[in-house]
C-alpha cells in the first residue's frame, strides 16, 4: 500500500520559504486591515493619541526643563550667591513713619566668609542702585550693579562688545559703565554707544562695552524687594531697593565707583513721607573651588550669616541646588507622564483586543477553511497577531509623526521651546508595537482554539 | 484490487447536546481504495457530513480506528493532524467556502502556503489548476465577481493544489443550479478518470449515478456499500 503523496519541498527551500511565507503573512494582514479601513483606523486610534501626546508633553516636558536648567546653570553650578533683602517686618513699619533701614549685606560678612572658608575662590559683590540714565534728553530708567571685573567670568554673562572694566579701573573707581543688552538701542538710536557718554545724576560715564543677552528670568529671579514702594509718581525716582524690580534695563559700573558716587544709604520718598534705606552690598557671589564642597559652603556661609545677621535680611541662592531640585521637578514630570502615557496606551491596547476579539468571531468561518486547508493553530495564532501588531505599529507610526509635527506647531505660535529626545519616538513605536503582541495574544488564541468543524459551520 | 489507501474500522462519533448523547456514527467501518469514486448518500442527520469530517481529519473519532495512507491518524496530535490535511486532503464544501479578500489565485495557493511551498511554485499550480476548471480568466476576481458555479470551480481547484491522496466533497453541488452542477460534476469525472480518488456525500441519486460505489448510511450506520461495474 505504497500511498505515493506528493513530497514536500527540499530541506534547502524551507528557509526561504518561511522568510517568503512571513512576508506573506504581513501581505496578508496588511490587506486583511486594508479592507477594513475605517475599522482599523478607528482601532487604532487610541495608539495614536497615546503615542503622539507622549511624544508631544516630553518634548514640552524636556524644552522646559532644558530652560530651567540653563538659566541655572548661567548663574554657575559652582556659586553660592548672597543677595539683600528687605526683612519683612522693616517693609510694614516704612510706610508709617519715616527712619532710615538698615539692612543686608556687608563688607564684613564678605571678609568673614573670605578668612572662614578656604575654599572660596573669588567674590563678586554688587550693590544695585536704580536710576534714570541719560544720554542728552534720553532718559532710561535703569538697574545700575556697581560690580567687580570678574563679575562676567563668575556669573557667565559676558560683554558682546567691547569690554568690561578692569581691576584698575575698579582700583580707581572710574567713571567708566557697561551697557546691557538693549539699552545702547534705546539711548543711543543712531550713534555708536560705545565711546560715548551717559549721565546718571550729576556724573558722566563713559561707555566702554555691551552685554550679551540675559536670559529673562535670571534677571527677574530676585523681585523681592520693594514691592510697595513702586507708586511713587511719575516724576519721582523709582526704589532703588535692591537689584531689579522689573527695570527693562541694566548697567554695570566698577563697584567703587557706585560706592562713592551714590553712597550707602538711598533716599526715597513717598507721597509726604521719606525713607531711607543703607545697604552695603546688594550681592555677592561666591564661586566655590569643587563643586562636591558646595552644599558643605552653603552650610557654613549659612552658619556664618545666622551668627552674625539678627533679622533675616539676605538670601542664599545656591544653584546648584536649584539645578537638583529642577531635575528631580523634571524626574517626578516623567514619572507622571510615564503613568499617562502607560495608561493610554492600555487603553489603546484594549480597544486593539476588543476589536480584535470582534473581528475573529466574524471571521470564524475563514478560520475554519484555513485550518481545513493545512492551517496550523500557529499559523493562525501567528496570522492575528501579525494583524495586531501591523495595527498597533500603523498606530505607533501615525503617533510618532504626529508626536513629532506637534512640539514644530507648538515652538512656532507659542514660542516655547521643545525637544524631542533621539530616543522618545523609538521608545514609543516600540512600545505600541509590543501592545500589539500582548493585546493581540488573547484574540490570536481563541482564533486558534476554534474548533475547525464549528468554525466551518459558523454562518 | 486496486490499493488500499484509508480504512475506518468501528469508528464511533458522539457528541454532547446539552445533557443529551447524541451519537453520530455507530460503528462505522469501510475501506476506501485508490481511484474510487464514491458517493455516500442517506437520509439528512444519518452522519454523512459527521462520516466526510472524520476522513477529512477535521475530527477524530470518539472510537475507532483511522487509517490513512499507511499511518493512523485517530490519534495524532492537532498539529500533525493539519500538517495531514493540507497534503492529503482535498475539500469541497457545499458553500464553496472561498475566502473572501483572496482572489481566485490566491485562493487555490492557501494549501500550498500552508504547505511552506515556494511562491512562484504556488503560482504555476495555481495558474495551471485555474486553467484546468475553465478560470483561466479570472485569476484575479475576488470570490464576490464570481458566479456560484464558478466559485465552487475554483473550491475544486483548490482541494487539487496539493495533489491529495483523497477528494471529500460534502454535498458540491447542493446550491447549485443543474447546469455548474453538472459542470462541476463533469470535472470531478474528469479526475476520476485520471485515477483520482474521490468521495462525495449527495441526496441525488442522479448524481450518484456517475459513482462505481455507493455508500448508504442510516442513524449512524452502514445500511448498503454497493459497488458498480
Ligand atoms: N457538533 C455537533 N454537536 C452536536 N451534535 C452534532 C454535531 N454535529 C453533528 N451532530 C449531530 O449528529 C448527527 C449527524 O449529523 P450530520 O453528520 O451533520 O448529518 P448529515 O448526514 O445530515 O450530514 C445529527 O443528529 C446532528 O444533529
Ligand atoms: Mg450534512
Amino acid at each position: 500500500m505504497s500511498a505515493k503523496t506528493k513530497a514536500i519541498s527540499p530541506h534547502a527551500l524551507v528557509g526561504v520559504a518561511s522568510v517568503q511565507r512571513f512576508v506573506r503573512t504581513v501581505q496578508l494582514g496588511i490587506k486583511s486591515l486594508w479592507l477594513r479601513k475605517l475599522r482599523s483606523l478607528l482601532t487604532v486610534l487610541g495608539i495614536v493619541f497615546g503615542v503622539c501626546s507622549v511624544i508631544a508633553m516630553l518634548a514640552i516636558g524636556e524644552g522646559l526643563s532644558f530652560e530651567a536648567q540653563e538659566q541655572i546653570r548661567r548663574l554657575g553650578s559652582n556659586n553660592i550667591i548672597l543677595r539683600s533683602v528687605k526683612p519683612p517686618e522693616e517693609r510694614r513699619t516704612t510706610s508709617e513713619r519715616s527712619y532710615v533701614v538698615d539692612y543686608g549685606l556687608t563688607y564684613q560678612d564678605i571678609n568673614r566668609i573670605k578668612a572662614t572658608i578656604p575654599s572660596v575662590e573669588i567674590l563678586v559683590p554688587s550693590r544695585n542702585i536704580r536710576k534714570d540714565v541719560w544720554s542728552g534728553t534720553r532718559r532710561i530708567d535703569c538697574d545700575i550693579m556697581g560690580t567687580v571685573p570678574w563679575y562676567e567670568e563668575m556669573r557667565n554673562h559676558r560683554v558682546e562688545r567691547g569690554r568690561f572694566f578692569t581691576e584698575e579701573e575698579l582700583e580707581r573707581s572710574e567713571n567708566v559703565c557697561v551697557l546691557g543688552n538693549g539699552l545702547p538701542e534705546a539711548l543711543f538710536p543712531i550713534d555708536e554707544a560705545i565711546g560715548s557718554k551717559v549721565r546718571v545724576d550729576g556724573d558722566y560715564y563713559r561707555v566702554i562695552g555691551v552685554m550679551e543677552p540675559k536670559s529673562r528670568q535670571a534677571t527677574t529671579a530676585n523681585s523681592q524687594n520693594g514691592g510697595n514702594d513702586l507708586s511713587g509718581g511719575a516724576g519721582g525716582p523709582p526704589p532703588a531697593a535692591g537689584a531689579g524690580v522689573g527695570a527693562a534695563y541694566e548697567m554695570y559700573i566698577p563697584l567703587t565707583a557706585a560706592k562713592n558716587r551714590f553712597g550707602e544709604t538711598i533716599v526715597e520718598r513717598t507721597s509726604g513721607s521719606f525713607s531711607a534705606e543703607r545697604v552695603e552690598l546688594h550681592e555677592a557671589t561666591v564661586k566655590v573651588k569643587n563643586i562636591n564642597d558646595v552644599v558643605e559652603t552653603w552650610h557654613i556661609i549659612s552658619d556664618l550669616m545666622k551668627a552674625n545677621h539678627k533679622k533675616v535680611d539676605y538670601e542664599i541662592i545656591v544653584p546648584l541646588d536649584l539645578l537638583r531640585q529642577a531635575e528631580r521637578t523634571k524626574r517626578i514630570f516623567t514619572i507622571v507622564l510615564g503613568a499617562i502615557a502607560a495608561i493610554s496606551l492600555l487603553v489603546g491596547g484594549i480597544g486593539i483586543m476588543n476589536i480584535m476579539l470582534a473581528t475573529v468571531t466574524e471571521r470564524t468561518r475563514e478560520i475554519g477553511i484555513r485550518r481545513a486547508l493545512g492551517a496550523k493553530r500557529k499559523d493562525i495564532i501567528m496570522q492575528f497577531l501579525v494583524e495586531c501588531v501591523l495595527l498597533s505599529a500603523a498606530g505607533g507610526i501615525i503617533g510618532v509623526i504626529l508626536g513629532l509635527a506637534i512640539p514644530q506647531v507648538i515652538s512656532f505660535f507659542a514660542e516655547l521651546r521643545t525637544i524631542v529626545t533621539f530616543w522618545s519616538p523609538f521608545v514609543a513605536f516600540s512600545i505600541s508595537a509590543l501592545i500589539g503582541v500582548v493585546f493581540g495574544i488573547y484574540p490570536a488564541m481563541r482564533a486558534a482554539d476554534m474548533d475547525p468543524v464549528e468554525a466551518l459551520r459558523h454562518e | 484490487m486496486s490499493d488500499l489507501i484509508a480504512q475506518i474500522v468501528d469508528v464511533r462519533k458522539q457528541y454532547m447536546m446539552g445533557l443529551v448523547l447524541v451519537e453520530a456514527l455507530r460503528g462505522v467501518s469501510l475501506d476506501f481504495h485508490r481511484g474510487e469514486y464514491i458517493t455516500i448518500m442517506g437520509p439528512s442527520g444519518c452522519g454523512k457530513s459527521t462520516l466526510l469530517n472524520l476522513l477529512g481529519c477535521l475530527d477524530r473519532p470518539t472510537s475507532g480506528k483511522y487509517i490513512l495512507g499507511g499511518q493512523d491518524v485517530s490519534t495524532m496530535p492537532d498539529d500533525e493532524l493539519s500538517s495531514v490535511r493540507g497534503m492529503r486532503i482535498g475539500f469541497v464544501f457545499q458553500s464553496y467556502n472561498l475566502i473572501q479578500q483572496l482572489n481566485v489565485l490566491e485562493n487555490i495557493e492557501v494549501p500550498l502556503y500552508y504547505q511552506g511551498r515556494p511562491e512562484e511554485e504556488s503560482r504555476e499550480i495555481a495558474t495551471r489548476l485555474a486553467d484546468r476548471v475553465g478560470l483561466g480568466e479570472r485569476l484575479h476576481h475576488r470570490p464576490y465577481e464570481l458566479s456560484g458555479g464558478q466559485q465552487q470551480r475554483v473550491a475544486v481547484a483548490r482541494a487539487l493544489a496539493s495533489d491529495p491522496l483523497i477528494i471529500l466533497a460534502d454535498e458540491p453541488t447542493g446550491n447549485l443550479d443543474s447546469t455548474s452542477g453538472s459542470d462541476i460534476l463533469n470535472v470531478f469525472d474528469e479526475l476520476h478518470a485520471q485515477g483520482k480518488t474521490l468521495i462525495m456525500v449527495t441526496h441525488s441519486d442522479e448524481v450518484s449515478e456517475r459513482a462505481q460505489r455507493v455508500i448508504r448510511l442510516r442513524d449512524g450506520k452502514v445500511e448498503r456499500d454497493e459497488r458498480k461495474n
